[in-house]
């Protein structure tokens, strides 16, 4: 473990020396997906230099899980990491000692670990604990392993619980590889969380606020105004509050095409659904393509005609498609199924011109890559709906072109 | 200055790690975990163990940003002018601290709580971001500058539900408190019931982990409710306690219909659907 100092200097100058020891760990964060930066690696420094680990390896696992990790579901990358980077240190020894030497062998290493160096997948990873954990059990059984201890004895070493790491119940004596190796953590991982709260932020720009319902909110300006015209006298001025006001039909494919996308529908719509500025959220399902009717239901029952639901809702709804628009062309050319009982024997492609002419604000989001938009029925739905790629950046766009030119209704 | 918890409020080294980093560091300590694991009660145990005051900022689903560093009070301002009793023309006495400002002009150092951060809007960590990195702000109406002589130690809660924005959490130290374990438990139980009867705290904590590991319990029992189910037990005069139908006050423990009846549904061992 280098003092402070030593820490500082190294960061500040990284073609000096190889970087603070703990860069290593960085990157295998980094290669979990886990966003640390420079943030992280200052506030780890300076977490260090104030002693925060206290001198040993649990207090180092500690503050550097506490400084590096901003969401349980990163706990368990960390752990991993943790164990690929440190898995043959001694739990409850010290740093101070081991660190050092274990630095002066690692600078090498540290040296050829730039942004682009090379970083076995997790697989590999995997096996390497596994490989690391059989020939520490087996070298720690025979004699001393430990690197750099030169001979001492870690086990003899233990001088953490004299500092105040009243570790209690915790069990002195583990070694950190069989700690982190419990990756108690597992459970917390969820790379889907991660991503509903991007779509809320982004389903946030469709707000719009109307004031409406009873007088009980105090209109401070006009109060004034109005006080100071009735020459002191106080003339208070009530309105109603502000509320909410926008109206969203949302409508879903659920059709066979559409399953590998099952995870990222069910994002969207718990993110839809817990959007608490809608005034009116309307949720109905389709097959392929809209054909005359829709359903309340994924499974294609509570259907409702798609004239009656036009003139339900009026064309300041906001109309949000989501599916992948490919189907077979004659599905877009063709009348659908149902359209036998239907006098109008209407085309796919045309109920969704009749779609876009009645909502002025009309989006399609899809799922499928840009690159396969091209020469496929995406690209014919596309002339009729405005397209984006079921993305965050591609539904902040789309919630912007909902927006675009429609100042919020009024009364 | 350590923290190691305090008589009533048992802590691990992690948790002890966490704090003391956001105190040398002096950055946000973000606390988030399942419901009844303690989040609160760990603000209040730092700011008796470190002795310092607690000033705690609850905040609800209607909270905005602006109300934790003050408010300016015209309706009482203009009232006050209407009956000449006060001098209305020093703005000053109407601005009122919020928490936020009650902690940055405090003469010393503060443990300031804000208590249930998800709860509020989805923008509101981030309209907090400049005031908790700078621990100043501005009040507009006057220009005078709150800015904090010693920086609070600020603890945030959180429950694990709802996500909160990268921006804010790469600010804070964090830390995620684990469910307790059996043993922790028997400490924590321990402390609030001690001298209980070894037989009944066996069985109630066999009964409760039991509960919890039920499916289809949409709100599994938490810390508080296996301490209100004991104390309720021990009143009873019980000295055993078994999972079954005729469980004593079982409503301690489950609180939602639903979950009663997947309880009677798997203890009775026909599962419904």
């Amino acid at each position: 473990m280098p003092s402070g100092d030593e820490v500082t200097r190294e960061l500040s100058d990284p073609h000096q020396g190889p970087g603070p020891f703990f860069l290593g760990l960085l990157y295998r964060l980094r290669d979990q997906d886990v966003a640390v930066g420079p943030t992280e690696a200052l506030a780890l420094a300076a977490a260090l230099r104030a002693g925060a680990h206290d001198d040993s390896v649990r207090g180092f696992y500690y503050a550097a899980r506490a400084t590096l990790i901003h969401h349980e579901g990163h706990l368990d990358a960390f752990d991993r990491a943790f164990l690929a980077e440190y898995g043959d240190l001694d739990w409850d020894t010290s740093l101070t000692e081991q660190l050092r030497e274990w630095l002066d062998e690692q600078s090498g290493r540290l040296d050829d670990l730039p942004e682009n160096a090379e970083m076995p997948d997790v697989a590999e990873l995997l096996e390497m604990f596994e490989q690391r954990k059989r020939e520490q059990q087996e070298r720690h059984d025979g004699g001393p392993y430990w690197i750099g201890t030169g001979g001492k004895s870690p086990l003899g070493q233990a001088g953490t619980a004299a500092q105040g790491l009243s570790t209690g119940s915790s069990g002195g004596g583990r070694a950190a590889i069989r700690i982190a190796d419990m990756r108690s953590y597992r459970p917390y991982r969820s790379d889907v969380t991660l991503d509903i709260r991007q779509m809320e932020v982004a389903l946030r720009r469709l707000r719009a606020f109307v004031r409406e319902g009873a007088h009980d909110e105090l209109d401070i300006e006009a109060t004034i105004d109005e006080t100071a015209r009735n020459a002191g006298e106080i003339e208070v001025v009530t309105r109603p509050p502000s509320r909410p006001d926008t109206h969203v039909v949302l409508m879903i494919d659920v059709g066979g095409s559409m399953f590998p996308y099952s995870q990222l529908m069910s994002q969207l719509f718990s993110a839809t659904k817990k959007a608490t500025h809608f005034k009116e959220l309307r949720t109905f399902y389709f097959h392929n393509c809209v054909y005359g009717k829709v359903y309340g239901t994924d499974r294609f029952t509570e259907p409702v005609w798609v004239h009656d639901l036009l003139r339900e809702c009026g064309p300041h709804y906001k109309l949000i498609m989501v599916g992948d628009a490919f189907m077979a062309p004659y599905e877009l050319g063709q009348a659908g199924p149902w359209s036998a009982t239907d006098a109008t024997r209407v085309p796919g492609i045309e109920w969704l011109r009749i779609l876009t002419d009645h909502f002025r604000d009309a989006v399609w989001l899809n799922p499928e890559p840009l690159s396969r938009w091209s020469g496929t029925t995406i690209e014919e739905v596309g002339r009729v709906f405005e397209m984006f790629p079921l993305t965050t950046e591609g539904l902040t766009e789309a919630m912007a072109h909902l927006n675009r030119g429609t100042p919020a209704r009024r009364g | 200055m350590e923290f190691t918890g305090t008589e009533a409020y048992l802590t691990n080294p992690a948790l002890e790690a966490a704090v003391r980093c956001s105190l040398v560091l002096e950055k946000p300590l973000l606390v988030r975990g399942e419901p009844g694991t303690g989040k609160t009660l760990l603000a209040e145990a730092v700011a008796q163990a470190l002795g310092m005051p607690l000033i705690t900022w609850h905040v609800k689903s209607t909270t905005r940003a602006q109300e934790g560093l003050y408010h300016y009070d015209t309706v009482q301002r203009l009232y006050d002018s209407r009956f000449g009793d006060h001098d209305v023309r020093d703005i000053r006495e109407y601005i009122h601290m919020g928490a936020l400002g009650r902690a940055f002009q405090s003469p010393e150092r503060v443990v300031l709580l804000i208590d249930e951060i998800d709860k509020a809007d989805i923008e509101f960590p981030n309209d907090l971001l400049h005031e908790l990195d700078r621990m100043r702000f501005t009040v507009m109406e006057t220009g005078d500058e709150v800015s904090a002589s010693h920086r609070p130690v600020v603890i945030i809660t959180s429950n694990a539900e709802k996500e909160l924005p990268d921006a804010f959490l790469r600010r804070c130290i964090f830390h995620y408190i684990d469910f307790p374990d059996r043993e922790l438990m028997a400490r924590i139980v321990d402390v609030h019931h001690p001298g209980l009867d070894r037989s009944l705290l066996d069985h109630a904590l066999t009964a409760f982990f039991a509960v919890r590991g039920m499916d289809r319990i949409r709100k599994p029992p938490s810390t508080s409710e296996l301490v209100d189910w004991i104390a309720m037990l021990q009143t009873a005069g019980a000295d055993s306690v078994e999972l079954d139908e005729a469980t004593p006050f079982l409503g301690t423990l489950l609180k939602k219909e639903q979950d009663m009846q997947a309880f009677v549904s798997q203890v009775s061992g026909r599962r419904r659907f």
